[in-house]
């Protein structure tokens, strides 16, 4: 399970932010999972109750998914990531190292594999909230 | 927007005692030869020893060592497959050895993700081949694994030199270790740099002659260090404490 690595990054920080922030408990955190790593919301969600501790014994984790959009640098397109559109290596490949989709995907409309992701590449703490 | 990869990053380093980056201002002067190697002597001499590809858009260390079929297993993060007891960590396990053209954001986040996700567990040493020039590899390994040290690899020619001179001020300038310079390819008819590196604080380690064996022995580890070019590389290995 590698989103079982990706929930320890979540309580590393969110644990070093509250020690920063002297909060006595930490109340809620919000996460956004960008939908090109195809994540599996459900095995983070379990991983952090497994691995929540301490001060953050009650938290609430929030946990929302970003779509994916990619956006060609050469003929400036736009398009959505569909995981369907890809083969099951592939797909994997891409959960693993989101970048490597620059070895397979390609902009519908020219071609390019010169592509930026716009949104939805990976995950991020949006916000954290607690008790001083 | 807090990246939790970055903190993830040094607990997956914990164990680790040793990172050594070998590196070069130019390409083609031997780095991943000297990475592979390098890797196989220590593991050899009964060291854990970790080996990372960096060079994510022209890998070549799995050629080196012929490692293929193998794939990180997934658990609670990833796991990376041994080889000849290293522990061998590339992007071709996610490219599959396909084109990967990545600009620098693409790069730094590809690095974050590799080493935040993987559980190298206890080495002592971890061996990082790195991409050619001071760039955007050589900018996140000082950033992201602070007790990194450098070896560097150059040939005797200037063109060389003169690029691995910018890298040696570049390390002293951020207080990051050099372990030292070693001269590979070396010819009779080329000079000496090991006299001109007084000047720019770095030690010389000591010369690998040029070996045309090397080549034919690519993919087939008990060959390579038969090589002339194993043997040398040993006896720097020797001399030197990393």
């Amino acid at each position: 399970m590698h989103e079982w690595a990706l929930a320890e990054a979540i309580i590393y920080t969110v644990t070093e932010i509250a020690e920063r922030e002297q909060f006595k408990e930490v109340s809620r955190v919000n996460v956004k999972v960008g939908e090109l790593q195809q994540v599996d919301l459900e095995i983070i969600k379990f991983a952090l109750t497994q691995l929540k501790r301490g001060k953050l014994k009650n938290t609430e984790f929030r946990i929302e998914p970003v779509r994916a959009r990619l956006k060609c640098r050469i003929c400036e397109y736009v398009w959505d990531f569909n995981k369907n559109e890809l083969d099951e290596e592939v797909a994997e490949a891409i959960h693993f190292v989101p970048e490597v989709a620059h070895s397979f995907i390609k902009c519908p409309n020219c071609g390019a594999q010169d592509f930026e992701f716009v949104e939805g590449r990976r995950m991020y703490i949006e916000s954290v909230s607690g008790v001083r | 927007m807090l990246d939790p990869r970055i903190k993830a990053i040094e607990h997956r380093l914990s164990q680790v005692k040793n990172i050594i980056a070998v590196s070069s201002g130019k390409g083609g002067v031997g780095k991943s030869v000297v990475s592979s190697i390098l890797a196989l002597i220590l593991s050899k001499k009964g060291y854990k020893v970790g080996l990372m590809d960096l060079d994510f858009t022209s890998p070549s260390t799995h050629l080196i060592l012929g490692i293929k079929g193998l794939f990180p297993e997934e658990k609670e993060g990833i796991i990376p497959p041994t080889f000849e007891d290293i522990k061998f960590m590339s992007i071709v396990y996610f490219s599959k050895d396909k084109a990967l053209s990545l600009r620098g954001q693409d790069f730094s986040d590809s690095f974050i993700e590799i080493l935040a996700i993987t559980k190298w567990n206890k080495l002592d040493y971890l061996i990082l081949d790195m991409p050619p020039g001071i760039n955007d590899a050589t900018l996140d390994v000082i950033r992201y694994m602070r007790k990194v040290k450098f070896i560097i690899v150059t040939t005797p020619s200037i063109l060389s030199f003169s690029t691995v001179k910018k890298l040696i001020d570049t390390l002293n300038t951020l207080k990051i270790e050099i372990i030292g310079v070693i001269e590979n390819m070396k010819s009779d008819q080329t000079y000496s740099i090991g006299e001109e590196l007084g000047e720019v604080k770095a030690k010389f380690l000591g010369e690998i002659p040029f070996d045309p064996e090397l080549e034919k022995c690519f993919g087939n580890t008990k060959m390579l260090l038969t090589t002339k070019f194993s043997r040398e590389l040993e006896k720097i290995v020797n001399e030197i404490r990393m």
